[in-house]
């Protein structure tokens, strides 16, 4: 059943789709082209500037006292480093309770878009049987319409349930698939040939094992994608929790800043501070796993 | 001999349903039922507590007639989109064809104008209010450098839509890698043949590369106006909690349809909202796949 060679030959074909190559079609002109490139390359450099700047303002307020933060003209760098802006920031709200109460739902979150989307996808993939168009047509469809259409009878729904106030309905629809994540596993499933889930089943295995067994194993880095965009969607999402959730103890981080702002008004330092720490862990998530991300949106138009 | 294919083939069946099961259980308990609900919903005067009382159209006929705030609530989406949806576009495309120019440095620059795309929620909106704080915020203190004396942004209902617009620019590395990935997957043949002809540079990039990148412009296209059409976190919070922001020039389509919903109770009305909603989106998005083959370009296989 295990065919370690045949393996890494289907892992090369994701791998392929993720780097983009760096070979531009003016590169045979030769120098003449080098004035066209350093004019290219300073407008990107400018640019960046201006795409990080936000993020070094947003770094450099959380430093400042607030009276520097008040003060004009504003300058790009902290005249005294406060850290203790980021102790105060943590002591001021809960954050420690939003850290758990998030890192509670995106977990599940994640475990939940995982194995049930590589699930349908592998029935949408490699299982022939009838109807399964319409049913593919059905999902793509879903993703035109508008998320508010549904939200209004799902919260019914869900308050008839008793589940207001609980993060069931933060959580459990994600363990029944979505258009978006289904579509980029069945691209993934598609390289992967149909004679190894032949061979498989004249052994005698049923699909349940040969989902969990081989693709599962073999669409990792397809998976990878899917945790970490619905890490991010899980760890962003502010209007879920707004709706369902009343108690100050089961907050989220992206409910509990909106809090603090209410609190905080323009003490700038300390949202600053506050936002920082929100988005680092999704910063941090993007440098270590960039290649997801952006093999993400290659299968994305790959199938477009 | 033929018997027994066949119910291989029924099993086959069996498992099919029984591996996208998950979806449509979620389908029917998530979004038909739902979307029956509420349709049903929109004819009554229904506050999550009450009876479903039928009352004909007449949520309807006030939303139309008489909603001084929904007209607003509309138009303000409409400007939103108007204008975010092609500066985003062209923005996009813009990046992703520098990117694609052979320069030094390429994953490093795509890494960095991919990064905002993937920061959203409330730590970048309260960002973005202290950037575009009028006298000590980042923006202006940038515009001042360039001599130009920086509007009130938040605080000036003709600024607070360009507000928003402009913090969307600043996470359009989203769709430029879908551009850059396209444009990376024109043939070079292509070029090198309208080389051949003398064509320059600007002609390469209007005839050969808008041309090869259309069905994914096409896509950007169709998903950001759907999306356009249903902010709601960015104005919630940027309007102070849902207050709607000066002059209500933030009370977008959502934000009231929410304040409908889910502080006024008054669902009937809201659903009745999400349904127009509904079918603008929908008329758009039909709109614009009658429109596609016009301008649309599908190749066969190229590569």
């Amino acid at each position: 059943m295990d065919k370690p060679e045949e393996k890494t030959a289907y892992l090369d074909e994701p791998e392929k789709l993720q780097t983009i190559s760096k070979t531009g079609f003016f590169e045979h002109r030769g120098n003449r082209n080098n004035m066209w490139r350093l004019f290219n390359f300073v407008l990107l450099a400018a640019g960046s500037l201006l795409i990080l700047s936000p993020l070094w303002w947003m770094f450099a307020t959380s430093l400042k006292t607030m009276a520097e933060v008040m003060s004009y003209p504003p300058s790009f760098f902290p005249k005294s480093w406060e850290w203790g802006n980021y102790i105060r920031t943590w002591q001021v709200a809960p954050f420690t309770t939003y850290t758990i109460n998030t890192l509670t739902i995106t977990t599940l979150v994640v475990i939940g878009s995982v194995l049930a989307n590589s699930f349908i996808a592998y029935g949408f993939a490699k299982i022939p049987f009838r109807g399964k168009n319409v049913w593919f047509a059905i999902v793509l469809s879903t993703m035109m319409i508008p998320g508010f259409v549904t939200l209004i009878p799902q919260y019914v729904l869900f308050s008839k349930l008793g589940w207001v106030n609980t993060y069931y309905p933060l959580i459990v629809p994600h363990f029944f698939g979505s258009a978006f994540y289904i579509f980029l596993l069945r691209q993934f499933y598609m390289t992967i040939p149909t004679e190894l889930i032949e061979a498989a089943k004249i052994e005698g295995a049923s699909h349940f094992y040969i989902w969990w067994k081989i693709g599962l194993p073999l669409t990792k880095p397809a998976l990878a994608t899917v945790a970490i965009f619905s890490f991010n969607g899980a760890w962003n999402d502010f209007l879920g929790p707004l709706l369902y959730l009343n108690d100050e103890n089961l907050y989220t981080l992206q409910l509990g800043l909106a809090v603090f702002k209410g609190q905080l008004d323009t003490q700038w330092n300390y949202l600053m501070a506050g936002s920082l720490l929100v988005l680092l862990p999704v910063i941090l998530l993007f440098f270590f796993f960039q290649k997801y991300f952006i093999q993400g949106i290659n299968l994305q138009s790959g199938g477009k | 001999m033929r018997k027994r294919k066949l119910t291989i083939r029924q099993k086959e069946g069996i498992y099919g349903y029984i591996f996208i099961m998950p979806f449509i259980v979620g389908f029917f308990a998530f979004t038909s039922g739902p979307l029956l609900f509420s349709l049903a919903g929109s004819f009554t005067d229904y506050n999550i507590t009450s009876r479903m009382d039928f009352v004909g159209v007449e949520n309807y006929a006030s939303l139309i007639g008489e909603d001084g705030l929904f007209r607003t609530s509309l138009w303000n989406t409409i400007y939103y989109v108007a204008f975010s949806v092609p500066l985003t576009t062209l923005g996009a495309i813009f990046i992703s064809a520098l990117l694609n120019q052979d320069v030094p440095g390429l994953r490093f620059f795509r890494t960095l104008y991919y990064l905002p795309a993937v920061l959203s929620g409330v730590g970048v909106y309260l960002l973005w209010m202290q950037l575009l704080e009028p006298g000590t915020g980042m923006v202006n203190l940038l515009l001042g450098w360039v001599g130009i004396d920086g509007p009130n942004w938040l605080f000036d209902p003709d600024w607070t839509k360009p507000s928003l617009i402009l913090m969307k620019l600043w996470s359009v590395g989203g769709s430029m890698l879908l551009y850059l990935a396209s444009m990376q997957g024109v043939s070079k043949s292509l070029y090198e043949a309208a080389e051949i002809d003398g064509a320059s540079r600007w002609r390469q990039f209007v005839h050969i590369t808008i041309p090869m990148i259309t069905p994914v412009i096409f896509f950007d296209v169709v998903t950001s106006l759907i999306g356009g059409f249903q902010i709601f976190q960015e104005a919630y919070i940027m309007s102070g909690n849902g207050e709607g922001g000066p002059a209500n020039s933030l009370l977008f389509y959502n934000l009231y349809m929410w304040n409908q919903a889910f502080e006024n109770f008054d669902m009937g009305y809201a659903m009745a909202m999400s349904w127009i909603l509904f079918v603008i989106v929908f008329i758009l998005t039909v709109i614009n796949l009658k429109l596609a083959p016009r301008w649309v370009h599908y190749e066969g296989e190229d590569k």
